[in-house]
């Protein structure tokens, strides 16, 4: 039995988390309106997120829906309401014959090998890598100033240059939504 | 005692797998949009996964810049998907072939 190797709870987590990810993500694809993909987005975001608390990844866990479940799927909604996309869309035939067979066949190759990947590698046989320099990681408030610590340190160039990613992705997405006006060649704007 | 970390990177590959599905199979630039975040979010459980097992803070804070590009990603594709539908009316890519040759 499973129960008898770990900890009751802590199998129900992972069954709770996996049974969230699993019919959100089968959602996002079966349902055909796209507000109903994007709710199930949601589902699935936090099933990712329960996962993040059960391994120690509390920080991670409310980023993830903060920035997620919050941010980025009220953005997916907000631009399906903008375009009014929501029941369009219907319910058609592929256009490339064979295309969903072709998909779904390359798809299982790569799961497959990767799970096969899995299995006969040394990685997930529980024993803790020597690549482990640091001291264990550690939970609650503990993970928040050990992920602070390296990203604050180790990781200080990278973060710095995600400032400048992101005030370039939002001018980007300013210029690119932005409607053209008769005045905006003389710069007569605002 | 926890469970293995190979359930959690059975399931994040399963993950991986539904979004790959999707993004090869629909054609609403919207949908596909939302089956890259469920890779994105299949990868980001990996690197946490392996983050435990190997007791190495580097894989969580990768999960951080990957949310972050994520972030930016899904700004710049959205904007691009307004300016495509404020032109053609429509959000499938199916439509998009002006530069076929």
């Amino acid at each position: 039995m499973i129960g008898a190797a770990y900890a009751i709870p802590n199998v129900l987590v992972f069954l709770t988390a996996a049974l969230l990810i699993l019919v959100g993500a089968v959602g996002v694809l079966a349902l055909r309106n796209p507000v109903h993909s994007a709710l199930s987005l949601i589902m699935t975001l936090f099933g990712v997120a329960i996962a993040f608390v059960a391994q120690s990844a509390d920080f991670l866990a409310a980023v993830q829906v903060i920035v997620y479940a919050g941010a980025i799927v009220v953005l997916f909604l907000f631009v399906i309401m903008f375009l009014g996309v929501d029941r369009r869309e219907a319910v058609r035939v592929e256009p490339l014959v064979g295309q969903r067979v072709f998909a779904g066949i390359g798809v299982a190759i790569t799961v497959a090998g990767l799970i096969t990947l899995l299995a006969r590698s040394h990685w997930v046989t529980g024993a803790i890598a020597v690549s482990s320099s640091g001291q264990a990681l550690s939970t609650g408030s503990g993970n928040v100033t050990q992920l602070g610590g390296a990203v604050f340190t180790t990781y200080l160039f990278a973060f710095e240059a995600t400032a400048a990613l992101l005030i370039i992705a939002v001018v980007g997405a300013v210029l690119l939504a932005r409607r053209e006006r008769a005045g905006d060649a003389e710069g007569s704007e605002e | 005692m926890n469970v293995p970390a190979a359930w959690y990177l059975v399931l994040a590959a399963v993950l991986f797998g539904i979004g790959a599905f999707g993004l090869l199979t629909r054609r609403s630039a919207l949908i596909m949009f939302m089956c890259i975040e469920l890779m994105l979010n299949a990868v980001n459980l990996t690197f946490v996964t392996f983050s435990r097992t190997l007791s190495d803070i580097g894989g969580q804070a990768a999960v951080f810049f990957v949310m972050v590009v994520a972030a930016a990603e899904v700004t710049v594709g959205l904007g691009i998907v307004v300016a495509v539908f404020r032109r053609r009316a429509s959000t499938s890519v199916d439509e998009l072939s002006e530069m076929k040759g």
